[in-house]
Parts: structure tokens; sequence; C-alpha cells
């Protein structure tokens, strides 16, 4: 993967063993309490964004806690690539369990993707406040333009 | 003093409703007793018709509903007149209306107006907006370190002769409570019209305007178990009149033609269109019903609510409190060390736990403590013992989960 950013490549790898590992044993735990605690660890295998990569271009308008969006086209390979960060463990958690879903997907991968299903983690997304479901739905919307969808 | 907490909160459906949610959120708005829901519901029942306006006798009976309802709220004010009494939508829109009302009849360009740094939004950027544009300069009343107002300061900030001077009776933030008191008669010494922002203060006990001796006094129906879209601006007569009205239309106008229009008088030439009738009925029968209360009483139970919620915090460890629990209305401000409120609030949430997390419309508060935000708790009189015991219960489960 030469031409990726050593933020992308550390992300990808922790990105693949959460699909791999958190994310089957999410879908299938019922209890709040441990779904929860599995989802706010989440974020503690990605690298954190240094300082001066929360900037404002990468910030996600709508989020009531801060959060930053990056992403990147692999031209040789054809894939799509991200890395996000938030001040809130429960956005980043969930955004992460997104993009482990479409971390490393090419065009055609990615439009056979339900984006709306993306963060249907059950349990959990109804019971978010509206100020954060307007930010997942504003995180969603960046996505899919990012990875040159419609809508 | 007697106070039977269980047929106080008998008095609110919603929790039979909702009785797995422990609400506190009050601050943000409060349940509604049956007395304002049935008073609502019986007017647009019963009286229903547009005030002042109608040849019908329907319209007459709404007109007296409704002017009886001022008379209520002047009442518990203890006004000198029901004139003073300015129906308006909250006190967002009050304070707006104030802030462009005394721009060029008040303030002029050079002149000075006072606020502090614990205001609500709602008492800043009107101000800030219409200061601007006429070129009126705004100062601010710093807090000191126990985030109260920083009373030395404000004797010389009152020395540059503010000509307003506004100011919240209780911080919606922390609930800390202003000596407004005090602070009304030095800004009167020093020559300054003075507003109390009274949207978190009017519970805290019946005011006395009279004796306040503020100018204007503004609240919200819906935090004093009163209906939303529904407020009062009071004002003394003579200050009430200096007022340039925000809204032109309806009853405020007394003749209208092509070469000028002559305004009506007060109370109506503040209150332009057709008012919200069923509010302010329901507005009057909350005032109505919470006034036998033994309010001491109530006041002596809210504290031992808030006593009880502050301690617990203070006993878990990783709480960052940020309320004092002196002089406190009944709101708790706190941070979990190192975690992000809108986590906590999350989680407290998931609990059945209604709080608010974030900068609460006061931005510059936050500013000034340095913090990003707060998770925070208002209490109310209908909140139980109960009530604070699954809270404390469910914050030492946020922070197992956290940890
Ligand atoms: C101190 C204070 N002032 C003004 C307001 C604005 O009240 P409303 O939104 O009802 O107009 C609030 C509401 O939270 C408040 O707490």
């Amino acid at each position: 993967m030469t031409g990726l950013t050593l933020l992308m490549v550390d992300t990808d790898q922790t990105l693949q063993q959460i699909k791999q590992q958190q994310l089957p044993i999410l879908i299938q735990t019922t209890d709040w309490q441990s779904k929860y605690r599995i989802l706010m660890q989440l974020g503690k295998g990605v690298p954190a964004f240094t300082t001066d990569l929360q900037r404002d271009e990468f910030l996600i308008a709508g989020c009531d806690s801060k959060a930053w969006l990056l992403h990147e086209y692999h031209q040789q390979s054809g894939r799509h690539y991200w890395a996000f960060d938030s001040e809130a463990r429960i956005i980043k958690g969930l955004v992460l369990l997104a993009l482990c879903q479409l971390n490393g997907l090419t065009n055609t991968e990615l439009v056979q993707i339900n984006f709306s299903q993306l963060f249907a983690l059950p349990g959990v997304q109804q019971n978010l406040s509206p100020s954060r479901q307007n930010g997942l739905h504003a995180v969603l919307k960046k996505l899919s333009q990012q990875a040159g969808l419609p809508g | 003093m007697n106070f039977d907490l269980t047929a106080f909160r008998a008095e609110f459906a919603f929790f039979n409703q909702q009785p797995d949610w422990v609400y506190l959120d009050n601050a943000a708005t409060m349940h509604k007793p049956a007395a304002v829901i049935s008073a609502e519901a019986e007017f647009y029942q019963t009286f229903n018709a547009n005030v002042h306006r109608g040849a019908h006798q329907l319209s007459q009976q709404a007109t007296q509903k409704f002017e009886q309802a001022r008379d209520t709220v002047a009442e518990y004010l203890n006004t000198r007149a029901r004139e003073e009494i300015i129906w308006c939508s909250g006190a967002t829109a009050a304070l707006n209306q104030l802030a462009y009302g005394l721009m060029g009849t008040v303030l002029h360009p050079g002149d000075r107006v006072l606020i502090s740094a614990l205001e609500h939004h709602a008492n800043i950027v009107p101000w800030q907006f219409h200061c601007e544009q006429l070129g009126v300069l705004l100062d601010v009343i710093p807090l000191d370190a126990n985030h109260q107002l920083d009373v030395a300061e404000y004797q010389r900030l009152l020395a540059l002769k503010p000509k307003v001077v506004s100011i919240a009776q209780v911080s919606n933030v922390l609930g800390h409570i202003q000596p407004v008191a005090v602070m009304v008669q030095q800004a009167k010494a020093a020559g300054a019209i003075t507003i109390i922002d009274g949207a978190q203060g009017i519970l805290l006990q019946q005011p006395d305007v009279q004796q306040l001796d503020c100018d204007f006094y503004v609240f919200s129906g819906h935090k004093v178990y009163g209906p939303t879209g529904i407020g009062v601006l009071y004002g003394k007569r003579p200050k009430l009149e200096l007022l340039r009205p925000l809204l032109y239309g309806g009853e405020m106008i007394q003749q209208v033609s092509f070469s000028g229009t002559t305004l009506n008088q007060l109370p109506y030439r503040l209150e332009a269109g057709t008012p919200n009738i069923a509010g302010a009925i329901g507005l009057a029968a909350a005032l109505r019903w919470l006034q036998p209360w033994d309010h001491l009483a109530i006041a002596q139970h809210k504290q031992q609510l808030l006593q009880q919620l502050h301690h617990g915090l203070q006993q878990l460890s990783g709480i960052e409190l940020i309320s004092q629990l002196q002089n406190n209305a009944g709101i708790i401000a706190f941070n979990i060390k190192g975690e992000h409120h809108s986590d906590v609030a999350a989680l407290l949430n998931q609990q059945q736990i209604a709080v608010r997390a974030g900068t609460h419309c006061a931005m510059p508060l936050f500013a000034a403590i340095g913090k990003s935000g707060a998770v925070r708790m208002s209490l109310a009189a209908y909140n139980t013992p109960q009530d604070v015991a699954r809270t404390l219960v469910a914050v030492r489960q946020v922070l197992e989960i956290l940890s």
C-alpha cells in the first residue's frame, strides 16, 4: 500500500481487526452494558489525530462533540481508506464500526453497501440523542460523498 | 412547614405515562400539572375565539379569560399595574424586545451595556448584535475563582456608567444564585436601567418586582410549570413606554393611514399579532396552581435533593463537580474526568436518566471556566429522593463502563 499515509495504514489494520473480532461479538451481545463497554473501547485501538489533523477542513459539521474524518483514495489499487477521530467515545466507536465495513473497498464494492444500515447496531442507535443522530447522519453523508456515491 | 411530595408528584400525569424515567432536565423545560393542561384544553373546547376583536360574545369571553390571566401574573409578581405585564413567547423574545427596544431610545453610540459572563445566549447575543450596529459598548462582569460574579469587577464596571445592566438571577448551567437584589440597587445608584433574566429564577421564590425594584423582569412559562411558547416581559410603566416595539401589526395599533400610524397603549403596544391565548391562560393556571403550596417547604425539599445529589457525586471517584452547593437553585453541572460530557449523557440516557450535556446555550461561561462542556442535572420539586438514588447508581454504572 505504498502511497498511503502511516495513519491510514495503522487505522486500516485496526479496522480489519474490529471487523473480524469486535463486530461479530457486538452484533450478538444483548446486554447494553457489555455492548457499550466494547463500543467505548473500540476507539482506543486506532491512532488519535494529532492536533494538526484536527483541522477545520476535516471537521464534520453537526456533531455536538467534535469529529474529524479523513479520506484517501489509493490510485494504484483503486481502494478507499478512511481515518476518524472524535472527542466522544460513542461516536468514535460507532463510526469505526461503519468504517470497518467500508475501508479498503473499491468503487464497485462500495456501490453495493447499504449505507443507511452502517450504524444500525441494535439497541444503540435508537437511544442516541437527536443531535448525535444528526452527527452520525452528517458522517454518513460525507462518507458517501467521499466514496463518490450519490446522496 | 408541610410538603406532600406524593400528592405534588401525582399532579403530573407525565410520571404515570413514563414511570421508568428519571427526569433531571428541568432547567430546559418542566412538566405540567393537570391544572395547566386542563386550563388550555378548556379554553380550546369552550371559549376558543380571538381576543380584543370579535363582535361576538365568544370573543368577549376569550378576552376576559386572557386579561384575567394577565391579572394573575401581575398579582404573582406584585406589579403596580396590570399594564406592566407584556405577553411574549418566552424569555428569549422578551430579551430581544428589550435589546432592540432600548437601542436609539435609551442607548446611543458610545453608551455602555453591562451583562455578565454567566448569561444564557439569549441575554448576550441580542445585545451583541444591536450594540455593534449602533456603536454601543458591551461590558461583561467576569467570574471569580468560585464561578460567582466578581463583585469587585462589577463595581469597577458600574463606575463606567452603563445605561443598562442585564443579569441572570440564576445561572442556567451552574445553578448559582446571583445577588440580584443588591446588584439592582447598585446599578440604579449608578444610573442604569436594570433587567433581570428570571428564566431560572422565577421558581426560586415568588418575585416581588416592587421590592426588587428592577426596571424589567423576564421569564418563560415553560420553566414555571406552564406551557411552552408563552412568557412575560414585566416592566415599570415609564420604562416600557421607552421601548421601541420589535413587532408591528394587529392590536398594537390604534390608527393606521398611509400618512402615519399611531400605536395603541400599553400593554397592547408591545403585543403585536394574535397572542398565544391558550398559553397565557395556561401560564396563569400554573401560577394559580403553584401559589397555595408551601414554598418554603418546597425549597427545603429541593435543597435536600440537591445535597443528596451533590454528596453522592462527590463520593464517587473521577467526578469533577463544577457547581457549588452553596447558593444553588437546584442544578449540578459536572464532568467525569477524562471523558466527554456527551458520552456520559448517552450512558445515562441508556439508563433512562434524562440530563443535558454540552454548553447549555452559555458558551462564554464555559470559555470563562476553561471547559468544553458539562453534564447538567437540574432538579424540580416533583423529583424524589428515589430519583436521586437511582441517578447515583446510574452514574456509578457509567463510571464502570468507561473505566
Ligand atoms: C437563564 C436563561 N435565560 C433565558 C433562557 C431562554 O428561555 P426560552 O428558551 O424559554 O426563551 C433560558 C432557557 O434555557 C435560560 O436558562
